[in-house]
Order: structure tokens, then C-alpha cells, then sequence
């Protein structure tokens, strides 16, 4: 179980359907879930019923870990809508523990700090539609662990 | 210098070429004098249908020697209205992204060589500026909804990813899209019709601002307003039209398709793959490339296409480009109408006419002394690449 928490970026409102609605309300329970296929092996992104490596419907939920690395990223200064008035803000793929490299953005920190393979861990921010974003942070170094 | 392609596996296989087919006319918009007014919104099916007449008045045929219409961001109907092309054999509308220009020609060419069509016309217009338009929103399909929530407002972000990790991987310094930005802009200098026709120094590219960091808006593509017409048949009926055919010398294309933009390898393997077909097929290799024309929607996109055919070493093209290589009278002249950040961005169309007027001997002030083998590459989702030569 992760943090749910109102946003710090705009937190639009998911297009749910059948195929994804477990996934969105596990989000405004904190819990990051995905898709993961049982005949290949295989975890998703985004969750779907068909794996599109091996095309088998034998695919079921399981709990992801939440935590990953950052793939890339970028530091968006321009942008339109409802964007326009948070930037700088930072856009990243992040790699997930379980494989697949999902679109985020790395939240709680300084904008100039990220870089390429920080490790991060997921955050929820409510969209008040009984779902929540999931989202990035880096990951502390815990007291005591410091090198 | 170490090359990614060896030239000489290129040799065999010629019977594969592709011999027949030709652009026989070209014509764009004059995008200076549309950028200049942006007080009212253009009439794409306008501007494409000049575009279309100045291409067949380029070849001396009229709309009644067409049989094949290919439109590409603009609708069949309302074109063949607009020009009294009103009974073509065969007719396709294309989506308006760039990846299609290297597409539409392939199936133009793919038309004359079947026979389903003799004379096909290839029209591309768009008014995205005046008309208020964002292009490549992450928002056009259910799973581009996952990159939409996070602020993927536009396509240059996902080139800014794609760009960040490259620097990652090879230690490309702060500077290195330089020379690119400066290249096309000193093109466009020498271009009449260029919308930016001011040259720029590297002080001045250091000082343009980010938009999706790395990326700077001197990275950027231009939004503008405009059309262009192409004219493709079979080189027996080339021979008789008013100018000296364009040969297809030969094109290949292979996708890579996913919910992303970003590619892991930078297109890398997919574009390897398009180079070994395309230089088999044609017999050249890209030493004997005169001019390249390189689909540049962002510059880094230029350097993935360098390498990916072969042209510079795999994660190197950004020492590739500097010293004066890739421009006006260096060893390998690039985007010498000044690409999509100086002339136009036409999506890959207008580099398609530069690429004929190169080998026509049009270009004027920006004409590669003896050209007689120009490229055409597009890194992007669907990657394609052609060879087009002299008769
Ligand atoms: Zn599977």
C-alpha cells in the first residue's frame, strides 16, 4: 500500500473501461496492480486482457512491486492546457521491477535532479473520481544506509 | 572511420531494383510569403490544389492525365472539387503524419508498377498554423491516454526522452545538435522560399530556450502553412514529359510499431534493416550518396537516421556532423533546402521535392555540384528510405 494523496500536477480524470476498472480502483487504494500473462511469463503495460507477446487471454492481475528506475526523462518548460501553469514539470519513462516501462512523471524533487537509472517508487495522486494517478519519487536513502 | 554498413554487400541483387518509375514534377507553396500573414486561416484545399498545378504545369500534363490521386492530411473529395480531378482510377487518403511521405510515394510507385494506375499525384497540404493546430497530442488512442495524463503534450517530448538517453549512452556533450540547427539554417539562407532564411551561430543556438528539455526550440520543427504536389509514372512516359525524369532508383520501408515513440535502440535496427534492402536493391551504399534529405521533425532525429543508415558510426554521428561534413560543398550535403526547421515542415514532402530539384540541377544557390544520387531517410514509426538518381 502506497501514500494517496491530492496532486502536485494535474490529475485528470482516466477513461475507465471493463478491461481496466480493477486496475483504477486498486489506484485510489494505493495499490499499483498490472496484468501478468501465465502462459509466457510475461508482465504489461498498460493492464489488457491479451498478451501481446504471446496473444493468450490467460492473463490475471497481481500486485507490482511499485518500485522501478528511471528509463528517461525530460524536463517539459512548454506545454498547453492544463500543464501550462506547472511547468517546470518532469516527464519520465520509468522501467517497473517487473519489466515493462511505463509513461510517469518523477514528482518530490528538484526538477534539475533527475537522472537516468535513479530509482523510484510510486505515489497516488487522487483525481477525486475514485481512482489516482500513479506517479514516481525517488526513493530515499533510509537512515543509517547511507554509504 | 568505422562504418556501420560495408559498401561492397551492396553489389549484388541489382535485378530487384526498381527501374521503371519516376517523379516527373514537383510543386510547393511559397512558404516566406505565407508565414508572413497569419491574420486568416488558409484554405488547405487552396493551397494544394497551386501546388497540384504548379507540379503538372512542371511536367506538362494536366489533371486529365492523372489516374491515381493519393491526398495526404487532406480528404479525396473536396480535392477533386477543388481541381476538377473528379474520375481517377484509384484514390487513397493517407493520415497527416510525417512517416507518411515516404509511404505515399512508395504506394504511388507500387501503383505504376502493378499497373493499377499510370500517372499518380501525391498531394500534402496543411494550414496547422494558421489554423491553430498541435500536432503528435498523446491523446489520439486509448492506450496514448496513458502518456496524455502525465503531460506528454507533444511529440518532441517523446524525442527529448529518446534524445536524453542517447546523450546517456554516448556522452553526446551540450552542444552536439548544433551544427544541425546551424547546417539547416544557413540552407535556408540560400532558399527563397524558406520560412527562416536567417543564419544563426552556435552562441545563438546555446541561447534558444528548452521547450522538453534537452530539446530546445531551435530543435524544433516549424509549424507553418503549405502544400506540395508530386507527379509519379513510369519512366516510358517520363521520357516524353517536359523535364528530365527522377528516377526511383529504389525504396524501401519496415515498420516498428508500439504504443510509444520511443524506441529502445533509437530505431537503430529497424533502420539498418531498411538501409540493407535499399542499398541492395538500388546498388549504391551511402558513399556514393551526393545529398541526403533526412525527415528531421526534431534535429535528434538526424542523428538516428545517420547512423541507422550508415552514413555516420553507431553512437558517433554527433562528432559525424561536425567540421562542415554535412553541409553546402562538405562530403555529404544534408537538408539543402534548410529541412524542417528553416524551409518548412511539410512533414517530409517539400525534402521529397528538394530531393528532385537537387537532382535536376533546380536548386540555384544551394545546388550540390554535380548531383546525380540523392537520399531520402525517415526515422519515425514507419521507417522508409528512397534513392532517387538521374535518368
Ligand atoms: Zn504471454
Amino acid at each position: 500500500m502506497s501514500e494517496v494523496r491530492s496532486p502536485v500536477l494535474p490529475a485528470a480524470r482516466p477513461v475507465v473501461n471493463p478491461d481496466t476498472e480493477e486496475f483504477w480502483k486498486a489506484t485510489a487504494e494505493g495499490r499499483f496492480i498490472g496484468r501478468r500473462c501465465d502462459d509466457c511469463g510475461s508482465a504489461m503495460w498498460y493492464p489488457r486482457p491479451i498478451c501481446p507477446f504471446c496473444h493468450s487471454s490467460n492473463t490475471r492481475w497481481e500486485d507490482f512491486t511499485g518500485r522501478g528506475t528511471v528509463y528517461s526523462f525530460s524536463v517539459v518548460h512548454r506545454a498547453g492546457g492544463e500543464w501550462k501553469g506547472v511547468t517546470p514539470y518532469v516527464l519520465a519513462y520509468v522501467e517497473l521491477e517487473e519489466g515493462p516501462r511505463m509513461m510517469t512523471n518523477i514528482v518530490d524533487c528538484d526538477v534539475e535532479s533527475v537522472a537516468i537509472g535513479d530509482e523510484v517508487e510510486v505515489v497516488f495522486e487522487d483525481t477525486g473520481h475514485g481512482s489516482a494517478l500513479p506517479r514516481f519519487r525517488p526513493v530515499r536513502a533510509e537512515a543509517g544506509s547511507q554509504a | 572511420m568505422a562504418r556501420g554498413h560495408d559498401l561492397h554487400e551492396y553489389k549484388g541483387d541489382i535485378a530487384m531494383a526498381m527501374k521503371d518509375v519516376a517523379i516527373v514534377g514537383v510543386g510547393t507553396s511559397d512558404f516566406r510569403r505565407l508565414y508572413a500573414d497569419k491574420s486568416q486561416k488558409n484554405d488547405v484545399y487552396q493551397l494544394a490544389a497551386e501546388a497540384f498545378r504548379d507540379a503538372l504545369e512542371d511536367c506538362g500534363a494536366t489533371q486529365k492525365d492523372v489516374d491515381g490521386l493519393l491526398c495526404v492530411n487532406i480528404k479525396y473529395g473536396p480535392f477533386g472539387d477543388m481541381t476538377g480531378l473528379t474520375g481517377p482510377g484509384f484514390v487513397h487518403d493517407l493520415e497527416g503524419t510525417g512517416r507518411m511521405s515516404g509511404v505515399a510515394l512508395q504506394e504511388a510507385c507500387s501503383l505504376v508498377e502493378s499497373g493499377a494506375a499510370h500517372t499518380v499525384a501525391v498531394v500534402y497540404a496543411t494550414n496547422g498554423r494558421t489554423a491553430g493546430l498541435k500536432y503528435g497530442g498523446g491523446d489520439a488512442d486509448p492506450a496514448g491516454a496513458y502518456d496524455a495524463m502525465y503531460g506528454m503534450t507533444s511529440t518532441g517530448a517523446y524525442l527529448s526522452m529518446m534524445y536524453q538517453r542517447y546523450r546517456h549512452l554516448y556522452g553526446a556533450p551540450e552542444d552536439a545538435l548544433a551544427p544541425l540547427a546551424i547546417n539547416n539554417r544557413a540552407n535556408g539562407a540560400r532558399n527563397p522560399i524558406a520560412v527562416f532564411q536567417q543564419e544563426i551561430t552556435k552562441d545563438e543556438y546555446l541561447a534558444s530556450r528548452f521547450i522538453s528539455q534537452p530539446l530546445r526550440k531551435l530543435d524544433y520543427c516549424i509549424i507553418n502553412d503549405g502544400a506540395v504536389a508530386f507527379i509519379v509514372t513510369s519512366m516510358d512516359r517520363a521520357r516524353g514529359m517536359s523535364k528530365k525524369p527522377v528516377r526511383v532508383a529504389a525504396t524501401a520501408g519496415r515498420a516498428e510499431l508500439g504504443r510509444s515513440y520511443i524506441s529502445p535502440d533509437f530505431y537503430y535496427a529497424t533502420s539498418a534493416a531498411v538501409a540493407e534492402d535499399l542499398y541492395k536493391k538500388s546498388g549504391i551504399g551511402p558513399d556514393q550518396i551526393d545529398c541526403m534529405q533526412v525527415y528531421d521533425n526534431f534535429l535528434p532525429t538526424i542523428l538516428f537516421t545517420l547512423e541507422g543508415f550508415g552514413h555516420a558510426p553507431r553512437g558517433a554521428s554527433w562528432e559525424w556532423i561536425r567540421d562542415g561534413r554535412i553541409e553546402l560543398g562538405g562530403e555529404r550535403p544534408m537538408n539543402t533546402s534548410g529541412g524542417h526547421t528553416s524551409e518548412s515542415y511539410m512533414q517530409g514532402f517539400a525534402l521529397h521535392v528538394e530531393a528532385v530539384r537537387q537532382v535536376r540541377g533546380e536548386a540555384g544557390e544551394r545546388q550540390v555540384e554535380n548531383c546525380g544520387t540523392v537520399q531520402y531517410m525517415c526515422v519515425s514509426p514507419i521507417v522508409t528510405s528512397h534513392i532517387f538518381t538521374a535518368d
